[in-house]
C-alpha cells in the first residue's frame, strides 16, 4: 500500500477548474458504476440495521456523509506526516473522534433518534467504506479531491440505504417517512378493504432480500458481472 | 442457568449476522470456502471472548459515570462515557495485536491457521458491536465473557453455513446480475428466516 503515496504525481496544472470533468467523475462514479455497496461490497455492516424506517436511515446517511468527508479531509491534510506503519491506528483515531462528535450531537439535539440508532452510530467507525476511502484515496490525494471523493462515495452509499429503507417502510409499515400510505388507500375502497403490511420486511430478513433485489436490478443495468 | 440462557440466546436468537447485520463485510468476503470461513470464524470467537471482558473492565473502572470514584472524592462525578468509542477501538486494536503475538509464540500451529485473519479483525464490526452491546445492556463480567463467546460462535456458525451453501452454489446456473453478492444476499435472507424459528425460545 506504500505505493499509494506515489500517485500524488498528478501533473500540477496551473489552476484546475473547481468542478472539472475529472472531479465531477469523482462524485458521479460511486453513484452507479462503482457504487460502494452494490459493486464494491463495502459498508453493508452497520447500515442495514437502521433501514426499517426512512427517518433514522436519513440521519444515518447524513452522519456517514459527514464522517467520510471530514475524515477524508483530515487524513488528506495529514497524509505527508503519517508514517506508513501506524496509519491504521491514526485513521481509526480520526474516525472514532468524528463518530464520537456525531454521537454527542445526536444525544444533545435528537435524543429519540440517538436511542433508536443505539450502537449503530458507533459502528460507523468500522464501516468499511470509511476506512476504504482513507486507504485508497485520501492517503495519496490532495484535500479538495479527497473531499469530493468522500462525498461521492457517501452519496452512493446513502441512496442505496435510502432505497432499501423506502421499500422496507412502505411494504413493512405501510408508510413513507412516517406518513401513512396504506391507510388512505384502504379507506378509498370502503371499510371491508385493507392493504396488509408484510411483517417480514420489518425483520432483518426483509433488508437482505430487498438489498439482494436492488443489487440484481442495478447490476443488470450496469452489466457488471462478478466472477 | 441464566448464563447458559444468555449463551444460547447470543448464538441463535440475537445472532450477530442475522439479527444485527454485524460483520457483514468479512461475512460476505470470506465465505467462499468452508476452510477459510472456519479460520476467520475461530479468530472472531477468540478475539470477541477476549475483548468483551477487557472492555467491560475498562468501562466499569474508567469510563462509566462515577467509575473513577476509587481515586477519591473529587473523581466521583467524572463521566467519561463519551470516550467509549475511541477507547474500545483502541483496546480492540491493541488486543488483536497482543493476541497475535501470544498465539505466534505459544501456538505456532494455530497461528499458521489464523495468521492472515487476525489483523483483519480489528476493523470487523462484529467485534466493536459486541463491546458496544455489552456496555449498552449492562452485563456483568461473567455475562460479558459468555456473551463474547456466544456471539462469536453465532458468527462462526452463520459463516460456515453460508460458505457451505456457496460451495454448492458453484454448480448452479445463476442469472448474471445476481452472481456473487446478489445471490448471497438472498441466501442470507433465507437463512435468516430459518434462524427466526429460534425466536421466542427461552431457557
Amino acid at each position: 500500500m506504500s505505493t499509494e503515496t506515489a500517485q500524488v504525481t498528478t501533473v500540477k496544472k496551473p489552476a484546475e477548474e473547481l468542478l472539472s470533468k475529472r472531479r465531477k467523475k469523482l462524485i458521479t462514479d460511486p453513484l452507479i458504476d462503482s457504487n460502494p455497496i452494490t459493486i464494491q461490497v463495502l459498508g453493508i455492516c452497520s447500515a442495514l440495521a437502521v433501514t426499517t424506517q426512512m427517518q433514522p436511515t436519513l440521519v444515518m446517511a447524513i452522519s456517514v456523509i459527514f464522517v467520510i468527508v471530514m475524515s477524508n479531509l483530515t487524513i488528506s491534510l495529514l497524509r505527508n506526516t503519517i508514517p506508513g506503519r501506524v496509519r491504521i491506528i491514526v485513521q481509526l483515531a480520526v474516525v472514532a473522534t468524528l463518530v464520537t462528535l456525531v454521537n454527542e450531537v445526536l444525544k444533545a439535539f435528537a435524543y429519540d433518534m440517538y436511542k433508536e440508532l443505539s450502537v449503530f452510530v458507533g459502528l460507523i467507525i468500522t464501516n468499511c467504506i470509511v476506512m476504504g476511502r482513507l486507504e485508497a484515496f485520501a492517503l495519496g490525494n490532495k484535500p479538495y479531491d479527497s473531499v469530493l471523493d468522500g462525498f461521492g462515495s457517501a452519496l452512493g452509499y446513502s441512496w442505496i440505504i435510502l432505497a432499501v429503507a423506502f421499500f422496507r417502510e412502505l411494504l413493512g409499515s405501510g408508510s413513507v417517512f412516517g406518513v401513512a400510505i396504506y391507510e388512505p388507500i384502504s379507506n378509498l375502497f370502503g371499510e371491508d378493504f385493507s392493504l396488509a403490511t408484510n411483517g417480514l420486511m420489518v425483520s432483518p430478513v426483509g433488508a437482505f432480500i430487498i438489498l439482494g433485489l436492488i443489487i440484481w436490478v442495478q447490476r443488470t443495468k450496469t452489466g457488471y458481472v462478478e466472477h | 442457568m441464566e448464563l447458559i440462557s444468555l449463551g444460547i440466546r447470543s448464538i441463535f436468537i440475537d445472532n450477530m449476522v442475522f439479527a444485527y447485520f454485524l460483520g457483514m463485510c468479512s461475512f460476505l468476503a470470506v465465505s467462499k470456502k468452508v476452510s477459510t470461513a472456519i479460520g476467520l470464524g475461530a479468530a472472531v470467537v477468540f478475539v470477541l471472548t477476549v475483548t468483551v471482558p477487557v472492555n467491560w473492565l475498562l468501562n466499569e473502572f474508567v469510563l462509566k459515570e462515577g467509575a473513577l470514584s476509587f481515586l477519591g472524592e473529587t473523581f466521583a462525578t467524572i463521566d467519561l462515557t463519551f470516550l467509549r468509542f475511541i477507547m474500545f477501538i483502541a483496546i480492540i486494536a491493541a488486543m488483536v495485536q497482543l493476541v497475535e503475538m501470544v498465539v505466534e509464540k505459544f501456538a505456532p500451529a494455530l497461528y499458521g491457521a489464523l495468521g492472515i485473519f487476525l489483523p483483519l479483525i480489528a476493523v470487523n464490526c462484529a467485534i466493536l458491536g459486541g463491546s458496544l452491546f455489552m456496555a449498552q445492556r449492562d452485563y456483568t463480567l461473567a455475562e460479558s465473557v459468555v456473551y463474547g463467546f456466544g456471539s462469536g460462535t453465532g458468527f462462526l456458525l452463520a459463516m460456515v453455513a453460508l460458505a457451505a451453501i456457496r460451495e454448492k452454489l458453484k454448480y448452479s446456473n445463476v442469472p448474471n446480475g445476481l452472481k456473487g453478492l446478489g445471490i448471497t444476499m438472498l441466501l442470507t435472507g433465507l437463512m435468516g428466516i430459518a434462524f427466526m424459528s429460534f425466536m421466542g425460545i427461552d431457557l
